[in-house]
């Protein structure tokens, strides 16, 4: 279980949400836990323990202080905000900040088109990934080899930002929903997990029965394979749903209309150019505490469908445990 | 990468054919032709995703081209004149060019240096918890930053860092030091993307790390505890020689991606006031390029980075496996 594959997972960076698949991260370390029962801790062990919760609350603390301070921000005043009162805790608890962030036209816009590019580039990520993986998971599919080989090269050496511009360009997709979708659908990191998984978890001899009872290819695909690799589907359409929600550098490259634009690069202009959208507040002071707040309310209604379903990635995640344990 | 490796059992097809072998069965040539007519299915399935391949991928490599010509949108890509390496002489002739490569350089560097030994600690503490809802929660909650868009986490730097409303200058004002322009001065731009990145990739490394750690042979720890091994005799003789496998390979990943730095981060984090440090090859290709419309200039300035990206990682996995046997192909 020296798991090679779970490595590389996090070092190839330069593919997209690379294989955020490992985490056994519910079920490490039972086995231990059950013969780990100590009869006694000499003092050093217990020193040394002392150490190692602070240590990990030092960690929590600073990962937690930021994502708080944010929320307890989102809900102060515009001017608690503004003159900086607010630490961890609310001040002049007010939910105006968020009464702006949704009535702000752009950002509903943004919503609603990142929602459009997640679900819809989510769909046909997954089916391409799988219509390239399940032939290459079969052991009888001749030029197999080759064909990877193609593939995980465009890991190595890619032909630039400028030359793929170029392609979006002539294919006439630039200022389009497509550009969105296709330039990235397919992830060569989520090809090889799906080959693996499929390899590893579908019995060769469930091939065979499946000719002898004279189902073709596609028929064996959609009722044998499909239902017994959910677990792998859920958790590549997580990696590519979380990359494309997230994304923005496609969106900066390719859209130019701004009623085209994806929820991040929304957020972009108004949280790092400070282009605030129109308010129709009346003071400059006003208008300017509450871009101030905006940036916080924003900034947690774009998180939370992310966290919301973040447990329900952690659960699925230790299902596909196996599949970044499984040597390639 | 190693895992792409192919492992298909190999079924030669064709080129060195043996017309048909001693025991009279058939020759592979025509065993191949015969199993790809009756999977025909599943080459028209790989179809769709191949041409996906090919248009997104191998088409700009091809287009690449332009690197060596002098593009005009008229002209289009083949008929825009030849001009050598005219392009790469104005790149490394541009006063800006050592700055840039530097930037670039440095700032991999750093991130590779500093995200390394971080997950590690928080793993080999997070291994020693016994108390089941504290590790839980330290596992959630560091995990958590890692589903956070760069959009975000760029923007609570930001805010956090804020000299007007920002927490850190609060915390500042406890130690009698008057706030900071972090982001106005270049010499903090470093640190600030490093040590971001840290931040909401930590977690994410450190159950890489925990999976490690929970592949190690369980008699190891009973072996240890018979010797009468204390716990930081235990994580130093067991659990680091245990991962050790995985950090180098970490490592020599991160080391082999030294120049393919991203994009998103660092143009989030530019302004005005920092670009002396925060200038890097991508952000440089995107403004030469869709910015300025120098599509040759920007097509070789990328290309430039792909060659050395492409040679440190070639170059770091002949090493790789030559000092531990163990390459990623």
């Amino acid at each position: 279980m020296a798991d090679p594959t779970a490595v590389q997972n996090d070092g190839t960076g330069n593919s997209r949400g690379s294989g955020a698949i490992t985490p056994t991260m519910v079920s490490t370390g039972k086995r231990r836990r059950r013969s780990g029962r100590r009869i006694r801790e000499s003092n050093v062990d217990r020193v040394f323990m002392l150490g190692v919760y602070l240590l990990l609350s030092t960690f929590l603390a600073v990962v937690l202080i930021p994502l708080l301070h944010i929320l307890a921000s989102s809900f102060s005043s515009p001017n608690a905000v503004s003159s900086g009162r607010v630490t961890l805790w609310p001040v002049e608890f007010s939910i105006r900040g968020y009464e702006v962030a949704l009535s702000n036209s752009q950002v509903i816009t943004g919503f609603a088109n990142s929602l459009f590019y997640t679900s819809v580039g989510t769909f046909i990520s997954v089916s391409l990934t799988v219509a390239i993986a399940y032939p290459l998971s079969r052991r009888d599919f001749v030029g197999g080899g080759i064909i990877t080989r193609i593939i995980v090269f465009t890991m190595l050496f890619a032909g630039g930002v400028i030359p793929t511009y170029l392609v979006v360009q002539s294919l006439g997709m630039l200022d389009t929903r497509w550009a969105m979708i296709l330039p990235q659908a397919v992830g060569v990191w989520q090809v090889i997990i799906a080959r693996t998984y499929l390899r590893h978890s579908i019995p060769e001899e469930l091939f065979e029965a499946a000719e002898i009872d004279g189902a073709s290819d596609l028929r064996v695909l959609w009722s044998v394979v499909l239902p017994l690799a959910k677990p792998m589907l859920a958790v590549i359409a997580l990696m590519y749903a979380i990359y494309q929600w997230n994304s923005y550098f496609d969106a900066l490259l390719y859209l130019k209309s701004d009623d085209l634009y994806p929820l991040q690069l929304v957020l972009r202009n108004i949280l790092i150019l400070n282009t605030e959208g129109g308010t129709d507040t009346t003071t400059m002071m006003e208008r300017r505490q509450l871009a101030d707040l905006l940036k916080y309310s924003l900034i947690v209604i774009s998180t939370v469908p992310v966290l919301l379903i973040y447990p329900f990635i952690a659960r699925h995640f230790t299902k596909g445990a196996t599949m970044g344990a499984i040597k390639g | 990468m190693a895992s792409g490796a192919p492992v298909t059992p190999r079924i030669d097809v064709g080129t060195t054919s043996e017309p048909l072998r001693p025991n009279g069965h058939r020759s592979s040539r025509s065993v191949a032709i015969r199993k790809i007519r009756r999977h025909w299915q599943l080459y028209l399935l790989a179809l769709a995703p191949l041409v996906y391949f090919l248009i997104f991928k191998y088409v700009p490599m091809v287009n690449g081209v332009i690197a060596f010509k002098d593009y005009n949108v008229v002209d289009g890509i083949w008929g825009s004149p030849w001009v050598g390496l005219d392009n790469f002489q104005s790149f490394v002739e541009n006063p800006a060019f050592w700055r840039i490569v530097r930037n670039t350089f440095i700032l991999s560097a750093y991130v590779v240096i500093a995200a390394f030994p971080i997950p590690i600690i928080l793993a080999l503490a997070l291994n020693e918890v016994r108390h089941r809802l504290f590790k839980r929660t330290v596992q959630m909650v560091t995990f958590a930053p890692y589903f956070i868009s760069t959009v975000i986490v760029v923007s609570m730097t930001i805010l956090f860092l804020s000299p007007r409303i920002g927490l850190a200058s609060d915390a500042l004002g406890l130690f009698g030091i008057g706030s900071i322009d972090f982001l106005g001065n270049p010499d903090y731009f470093r640190h600030i993307y490093v040590w971001s990145d840290v931040w909401q990739t930590a977690g994410y490394s450190a159950v890489i790390y925990m999976a490690a750690l929970a592949a190690i042979d369980p008699s190891l720890y009973e072996a240890a505890k018979v010797d009468g091994a204390s716990r930081i005799q235990k994580i130093i003789h067991v659990d680091l020689p245990g991962i050790m496998p995985t950090a180098a390979i970490l490592l020599i990943l991160g080391v082999g991606n030294i120049m393919a730095i991203g994009f998103e981060k660092a143009f989030l984090l530019q302004n005005p006031l920092n670009l002396s440090h925060s200038e890097i090859i991508p952000t440089y290709v995107y403004k030469t390029g869709l910015l300025n419309a120098d599509f040759s200039l920007a097509a070789a300035v990328g290309l430039f980075n792909s060659v050395i990206n492409l040679v440190l990682l070639v170059a770091v996995n002949f090493i790789a496996k030559r000092v531990s046997g163990h390459g990623l192909w």
